[in-house]
């Protein structure tokens, strides 16, 4: 293990190295550009024995892993925004082939109107393309999930790929001091890549026909079970990469000082080091406030995170990704998990386009949940950190 | 006609062995069968097919039944060019010899799929592109591509009474691809199969990008008689609407010509799709070709005299495949 100081981008790129990732395609487009490039220099300077493609477009990025991982070869890429909006289709191809691709998305804004900066409107409409996705706090987590990312994805039983999100510049550009481990710890927690069910001349296969709806209906099945199947996959592999690493994300979601907790705040990526932090003023201030930083947007954790919350005076959840004249992705998919408690669930937008998530924007957020859960008439999703009044 | 040599003597190595083999659901007389089955059989076995959407993929690989012997992708419309780039990585990273080829139609070549051919072409992709060019969208129901000729008759480029037929040239997508310096360009014409088959053994025995342009007629889609589909790529050729070459390494060289030019009418009577045509349109039509012609073979040419004969009129059916052909 070596410690460097190094970006959350930098982090990734040694975690593909150590991964001994064959197969890299990718396409430049800010922040995630110089993950690409830092794996451009490693294969260059003789430090990884893989291929960098450069491909034309994001749409063709996905295309090249596609066809390299049904060639049978460990394959990782990474993009952001509108590139992943680009390859909207080909995510939706992978999938079902059951290709084991990695991709890390730099979170940003999608679309026009907006900028460079953080916001989850690229990854999280993109949920239900049977990717797995998982978003990540700090450097040292881009790097420890990435490897994992590869671990689980090519699980036997679960067999599909995942995206890991970490927000643009807060992350992909902020230079911490991460934990690189050494190719031999890293080989003992990931095999070789399995070359099952790939295509090559010795063994004919047709992979991704035409699939009339005889049939298609229990191909998507299957999918849904391998997403279910991971839950515990998810669990099992963090477990044993704390065996190995000494580092432990919790699995599916992370619980801060839930243990007697009475209200609690739930979100996503580097939300939540404010949350932490506004967490820890409020137990200070002898107020049962707890936070669940959540890992994995898929596969959703509805059982778990309904168990450890079901018990709670009211929750919030934030989200960096509005949606128009209604709630949220994450709020509605907790609320459903949550059908049938009488826990009050708040709805709260913040840190939109890139702007900062302060920590008065999360004390604002939590005495919103503490209001809610007295009966006070509160909105069910406040924007924090607007300018101007809220209607 | 210019003397075609047997055929029987540049096909004496030509595997007996199919790798798409019958069964599948082409209509009868589908250029694209008789194409994709001869390039396949020249490849053989060590063989990894890539088919975007397009009929081949319909009509030879819809679950549970496949037609191909050797391993068969397919996953989107517009990324032939990359996902045979992402296979030959793989082979190349594992130490697996296979001929990886994509077979893409002229709209996932020419229109929507240019942008991924043009990336592997210019990557130098050590991989084999085929384009079948039956001239339109015939999967989702005959509409123009920029591959449909001057003229013809689709869905969208119906014959109106104000409009008739496509109104634009056909690309020129080989010479396109020939800019990007590949090793190595040809056109093809199941109605020359000796000339088919060396450019293919040609392309199979080189490395890196080649391309493999052929016209291939589609029996609804250019409303003619199933048996014709040979014949009628044969006019093709004599009268300039088809040219036969091949690109080596920058040089490029005829590989047949006729002797004389036959009038486009010859191409077009046989044909629904030109039913239509004016006289207007085919003196359009035939003093582009003679542009072509010179520009191509190097000389000037005469222009030979139309005459619109309707050749078609005999057809028992109207070309659409669900009207009882
Ligand atoms: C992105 C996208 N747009 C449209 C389609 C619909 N589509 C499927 S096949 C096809 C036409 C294919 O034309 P061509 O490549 O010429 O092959 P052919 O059908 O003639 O065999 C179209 C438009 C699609 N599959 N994907
Ligand atoms: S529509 Fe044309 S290209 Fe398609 S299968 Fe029929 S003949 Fe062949
Ligand atoms: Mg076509």
């Amino acid at each position: 293990m070596v410690r460097m100081t190094i970006t959350a981008n930098a982090a990734v790129a040694h975690a593909a190295r150590l991964a001994r990732v064959a197969l890299v395609p990718g396409f430049p487009i800010t922040p995630q550009t110089t993950i690409i490039e830092q794996i451009s220099e490693f294969i260059n300077d003789g430090e990884m024995d893989a291929e960098f493609i450069p491909a034309e477009s994001e749409h063709s990025v996905m295309s090249v892993a596609i066809g390299a991982s049904a060639g049978g070869v460990r394959t990782f890429t990474a993009t952001s925004s509108q590139g992943l909006a680009l390859m909207y289709e080909m995510l939706f191809a992978a999938a079902p082939s059951r290709l084991p691709i990695v991709m890390v998305n730099a979170n940003r804004s999608v679309g026009a109107a907006s900028g460079i900066w953080t916001e989850h409107n690229d990854s999280l409409p993109v949920r239900e393309a049977g990717w797995l996705q998982a978003y990540v706090e700090d450097g040292q987590e881009a790097l420890d999930a990435t490897l994992q990312a590869f671990r689980i994805a090519e699980d036997a039983r679960v067999r599909l790929p995942v995206m890991v999100c970490m927000d643009g510049f807060i992350l992909t550009h902020t230079v911490e001091a991460v934990d690189v481990p050494e190719r031999a710890e890293v080989d003992r927690f990931l095999p070789r890549f399995d070359t099952t069910n790939t295509l090559v001349p010795s063994d004919p296969m047709v992979m991704s026909p035409i699939v009339p709806p005889e049939f298609a209906m229990e191909m998507r099945y299957q999918q849904d079970r391998a997403m279910q199947a991971s839950l515990e996959v998810i669990k099992e592999v963090d477990e044993e990469f704390a065996g190995l690493f000494g580092r432990r994300y919790g699995g599916l979601f992370e619980e801060y000082r839930m243990e007697d907790a009475e209200y609690a705040m739930i979100g996503l990526g580097t939300w939540v080091g404010a949350a932490r932090e506004v967490v820890d003023q409020l137990r200070a201030e002898g107020r049962k406030a707890g936070l669940i930083k959540l890992r994995f947007v898929r596969p959703f954790p509805a059982t778990e995170l309904r168990e450890a919350l079901k018990d709670m005076k009211a929750v919030g959840v934030f989200e960096r990704s509005a949606s128009f004249n209604g709630f949220g992705p994450l709020y509605t998919e907790l609320r459903s998990a949550m059908y049938g408690t009488d826990v009050p669930i708040t709805d709260h937008f913040g840190g939109i386009g890139g702007r900062d998530i302060t920590v008065p924007d999360v004390r604002e957020m939590y005495e919103v949940v503490e209001r809610r859960s007295r009966g006070e008439r509160v909105n069910e999703c406040t924007w924090h950190g607007l300018r101007g009044e809220q209607g | 006609m210019t003397s075609v040599r047997s055929p029987v003597a540049g096909l004496r190595n030509v595997s007996r062995e199919d790798m798409l083999v019958h069964g599948h659901g082409a209509c009868p007389g589908c250029g694209y069968a008789v194409t994709a089955r001869n390039i396949a059989k020249v490849l053989g076995p060590q063989t990894v097919v890539y088919v975007p959407a397009s009929c081949l993929t319909v009509f030879s690989a819809t679950y549970p039944k496949s037609a191909w012997r050797i391993p068969f992708l397919y996953t989107a419309f517009e990324n032939t060019g990359a996902i045979i780039t992402g296979l030959k990585a793989a082979y190349r990273r594992r130490g697996i010899e296979a001929n990886v080829v994509g077979m893409a139609g002229d709209g996932g070549s020419f229109d929507i799929g240019l942008q991924a051919l043009s990336g592997a072409a210019e990557r130098n992709e050590d991989v084999i592109y085929v384009c079948l060019d039956n001239e339109a969208y015939m999967n989702t129901g005959i509409q123009r591509s920029s591959a449909t000729p001057f003229g013809a008759w689709t869905t969208t480029t119906p014959a109106g009474l104000e409009i008739q037929g496509n109104r634009r040239f056909k690309k020129d997508l080989a010479a396109i691809v020939a800019q990007h310096d590949v090793p190595y360009v040809a056109t093809l014409s199941v109605a020359h199969f000796t000339d088919f088959v060396k450019k293919v053994e040609k392309a199979k025995s080189m490395s890196g990008f080649r391309f493999l342009h052929c016209l291939t007629p589609c029996i609804p889609g250019w409303r003619i008689e199933p048996s014709r589909g040979v014949s009628i790529d044969r006019l093709a050729v004599e009268t300039g609407m088809w040219t036969l070459y091949e690109v080596e390494h920058g040089v490029p060289r005829v590989t047949y010509r006729p002797r004389k030019m036959l009038p486009v009418t010859e191409y077009l009577g046989l044909q629904g799709r030109f039913k239509h045509i004016s006289e207007e349109d085919v003196r359009t039509l035939q003093s582009w070709l003679c542009r072509k012609w010179k520009a191509h073979y190097g000389e000037e040419v005469e222009e030979p005299p139309c005459v619109i004969a309707r050749k078609d009129e005999g057809l028992g059916h109207d070309g659409d495949p669900l009207h009882g052909l």
